[in-house]
């Protein structure tokens, strides 16, 4: 393989996982919004809560829309094995996005008999993330597959772990594009959306709204963290593959960093949020999701399809990926320039406030 | 049995691709001309000063933030059917029309997405010359989704540019893939057609008002802009079809054998315009058939006994469907007529200066509105229904272009598009209905009423700076 044919599919990687940490994040505090609406303490609060995202909410999704166009562009194979394996779930999602999606004008548009696209809003977002969940949860699955079991440091207690696990996925009887591990996934990113969102919240609003906010910030993380534990560990004991890029030698030295990193940052949150600090928590719950995306890429790199495609396998012809990037080089940085004005913009007017500004 | 279980499923894909399309194209359609007319009315209010253009950029910027809105949600379906529904295609193809896409996606989707949170948010809030900035850019953006995605489609009609290696696509000339043959004409036909699109809603919306008797001044304007656009572009639209058309004779010989329902396969001229028939594609002739003689010669041609291939020319295997070409064509050509005849006796009626008391006409203008929006619809049907059996020409078959899914997921998925879209497009259709009903609103809103109609309209003039 030459440098080239080596190097411009994990260019692509790499622009890909951006984009999709760009989605996950811009739009994971703004679907964060439609999870916690069932639980805002009236109408005035709903309506500050997306008023404080709605001048944002459709650039955020088109990094959704970069994520699957990149991977089709960049990675065709890729594109065309993970879609139809992942059919139900996605098509789902799409469907939950486009009821939060057009909610934000109906929602306004239809008042004071709102009440419908109210629920709308916070149904649509609550099914696409644990759809996105489920669609993640699936895809570590799928090219973390079973290896030939490999001896690793902690095999000695994984082995009869994945026993228990695999009783359990015998035990429950679940369509064929869910599984345990899928809901666990699903679950574990609405409530990891939620704390974003809430931690937004904390920083983009104020009074009783923020303090609501601080106090379900400061429960969400307690939940995203089991949710990161419980993930963290099944995967590996699941996925073979997955365990002896974990816990062979020499991985192992190098990688109990990440786990150690992600505490130090999980206790900062929790302090941030006790100091009622505003921006910092939800700096800490970003740096989470980055941490447990990159323990994500650990865990998978290079594969990118089931059953073991690799980016070099998937990859477009060179051709193909070299003038799309060219467009990449130029447009990205725009495209990241006029998205920080545009949230500065709107960021620098200060907090949003019940029944102003937006309204 | 396991042959027909596939074949069901690539139906079923079919009918799930054509609904979800023909749900989004509509929302381009309008979105296209209605960006371009706000971001007009903005600058004509910047250079003159004159209110009633404010009030109608406002009035007009909540319609858009709706139909944006459902033009959004229903796009990023898009993207993702090719994989889900169509993976082999994405495989085939994927090397030259992914990166189409991907452009699209980078010169256009972020530009409008981002923008559109200044135009609709910004009133009041950013500099004026701010705001009408992000207009233009919005704008400028759903022009670039355009050609993008119409070189794309282009290029699925007529390739060029590429080579196939076993059965793949590969990229030889990203210049001749992206302008490929009948791009530039098509590409002009569809923009022409979503300004004129908008031209009638506006032409409409005006006309009711009058009828209505109000907001007279505002109404006068959209009657004014609107007819004076449409009478330059819906000639302009003629010319740009009749040019299509003649790439059609050259490129896809046999859709326009469907268009014009010709079945001998020979090419000797004159040949007859079918005005109607019943083309009965087992008898593999028309039934019913009225027709002028020499005239079909004379458009398709531009000769007097010119000829071209007829359907039978064609292997069973190679030909598009003829019903659905056929009488889709003569619906889009029918309304380009009305369109034509409408806005030149609107033109008399306004240059005679008695618009408010014909009466007559107003109520025909004002009941206008959806003819962009089928002609559109039909015009895509013909296109994409006569580029059959291929989904790109003489590289990849429909048939062999889905995704290895069952039938029933696919049949699932699509009752649940069905039904959610036809939620989402009525309760779209009767709240863009209502903001018409109540009309441009000459004030500007106050903190007090500021949290009416639309969220995005009404972000009043609060917290500055």
């Amino acid at each position: 393989m030459d440098a080239i044919a080596f190097w411009l599919p994990v260019v692509w990687a790499v622009l890909i996982a951006t984009a999709v940490v760009m989605y996950v994040i811009l739009d994971g505090f703004d679907l964060g919004i439609g999870i916690l609406f069932p639980f805002a303490r009236n109408g005035t609060d709903r309506d500050t809560m997306i008023g404080s995202i709605a001048p944002f909410w459709d650039g955020n999704e088109t990094w959704l829309v970069l994520g699957g166009g990149g991977l089709w562009v960049a990675f065709p194979a890729a594109y065309a094995a993970i879609m139809p394996a992942n059919y139900l779930p996605v098509i789902i999602m799409l469907l939950a996005l486009i009821f939060r999606g057009v909610s934000f004008e109906f929602r306004a548009v239809s008042k004071p008999r709102h009440g419908a696209w109210t629920v709308a809003f916070s149904v649509g977002s609550i099914v696409a993330a644990f759809a996105q969940g489920v669609i993640l949860g699936n895809l570590i699955h799928s090219v973390g597959g079973a290896a030939s079991r490999s001896d690793t440091l902690v095999s000695q207690w994984t082995v009869p772990l994945s026993a228990e696990i695999d009783r359990l996925n015998d035990l429950v009887v679940l369509p064929e594009w869910l599984s345990l591990f899928g809901i666990l996934c699903g679950l574990g990113l609405v409530a990891g959306y939620a704390l974003l969102g809430a931690t937004w919240l904390m920083a983009r609003t104020g009074g009783g709204l923020a303090e609501k906010s601080r106090r379900q910030a400061r429960f969400l993380l307690v939940v995203v963290l089991i949710f990161i534990a419980a993930v963290s560990l099944w995967t590996p004991l699941e996925h073979e593959k997955i365990e002896e890029r974990w816990f062979s030698i020499p991985n192992i030295y190098f990688l109990w960093l990440l786990p150690a990193i992600t505490v130090i940052v999980a206790l900062s949150a929790w302090r941030a949020i006790r100091s009622k600090a505003e921006v910092k928590p939800f700096v800490a719950s970003i740096l989470l999701f980055l941490l447990c995306y990159i323990g994500l890429g650990i865990s998978v790199f290079p594969l990118i399809a089931p059953p073991d495609l690799t980016i070099w396998d998937a990859a477009a012809v060179p051709e193909s990926q070299i003038f799309t990037l060219i467009g990449v080089l130029i447009m990205l940085p725009i495209i990241l320039a006029y998205t920080a004005f545009v949230y500065w913009t709107f960021l620098r007017e200060g907090k949003v406030v019940a029944g102003a500004g937006y309204h | 049995m396991e042959q027909l279980t596939q074949l069901d499923a690539v139906m079923l894909a079919r009918i799930q691709f054509a609904f979800t399309v023909a749900f989004h194209i509509i929302f381009p359609s309008f979105t296209i001309g209605l960006s371009a007319w706000i971001a007009t009315l903005l600058v004509l209010w910047r250079r003159t000063g004159a209110e009633h253009y404010r009030d109608l950029a406002r009035f007009w910027t909540k319609i858009f933030a709706v139909s944006f809105g459902m033009g959004v949600v229903s796009g990023i379906v898009m993207s993702y059917e090719f994989g889900t529904n169509w993976s082999h295609f994405s495989l085939v193809v994927g090397n030259v029309v992914g990166p189409l896409i991907g452009y699209e996606v980078l010169t256009a989707f972020f530009l409008e997405a981002t923008f559109l949170g200044i135009l609709l948010f910004g009133w009041n809030r950013v500099p004026p010359g701010l705001h009408v900035t992000a207009a233009i850019l919005v704008a400028v953006g759903t022009l670039f989704s355009a050609f993008w995605i119409l070189s794309a489609n282009s290029w699925m009609q007529y390739p060029a540019g590429h080579r196939v290696v076993d059965g793949i696509a590969y990229p030889d000339d990203w210049l001749a893939i992206t302008f490929s043959p009948t791009f530039h004409f098509r590409f002009a036909h569809m923009v022409l057609a979503a300004y004129i699109t908008t031209a009638f809603v506006v032409i409409a919306t005006g006309a009711r008002y009058l009828l209505a008797g109000v907001h007279r001044p505002h109404a006068m304007t959209m009657l004014h802009m609107g007819l004076g656009l449409a009478a330059v572009l819906v000639p302009l639209q003629i010319i740009a079809g009749d040019e299509s058309g003649r790439d059609v004779l050259h490129y896809q010989p046999a859709k326009l054998a469907a268009i014009e329902g010709k079945w001998d396969a020979g090419t000797d001229g004159p040949v007859p315009l079918v005005l109607f028939a019943l083309p009965d594609e087992e008898q593999e002739r028309n039934l019913y058939e009225y027709s002028v003689p020499y005239l079909g010669s004379l458009i398709v041609t531009r000769s007097w006994d010119g000829g071209f291939a007829g359907l039978k020319a064609f292997a069973p295997d190679d030909r598009p469907p003829v019903l659905l070409p056929f009488f889709a064509f003569r619906v889009m050509v029918g309304i380009g007529v009305i369109m034509f005849i409408l806005v030149f006796w609107g033109a008399i009626v306004w240059a005679r200066g008695n618009i408010e008391r014909s009466r007559f006409y107003l109520r025909l203008a004002s009941l206008s509105w959806p003819l962009g929006f089928l002609a559109v619809l039909c015009g895509w049907v013909v296109a994409e229904v006569g580029r059959q059996p291929w989904v790109a020409t003489g590289i990849l078959r429909t048939r062999d272009a889905a995704s290895p899914i069952s039938a029933q997921d696919v049949a699932t998925s699509l009752i649940l598009f069905v039904i959610v879209y036809a939620i989402v497009f009525s309760a779209g259709l009767i709240y863009m209905n209502r903001l018409i009903r109540k009309g441009p609103e000459e004030e500007q809103p106050t903190e007090g009423v500021a949290n009416r109609p639309l969220m995005a309209a009404a972000a009043g003039p609060t917290s500055e700076g």
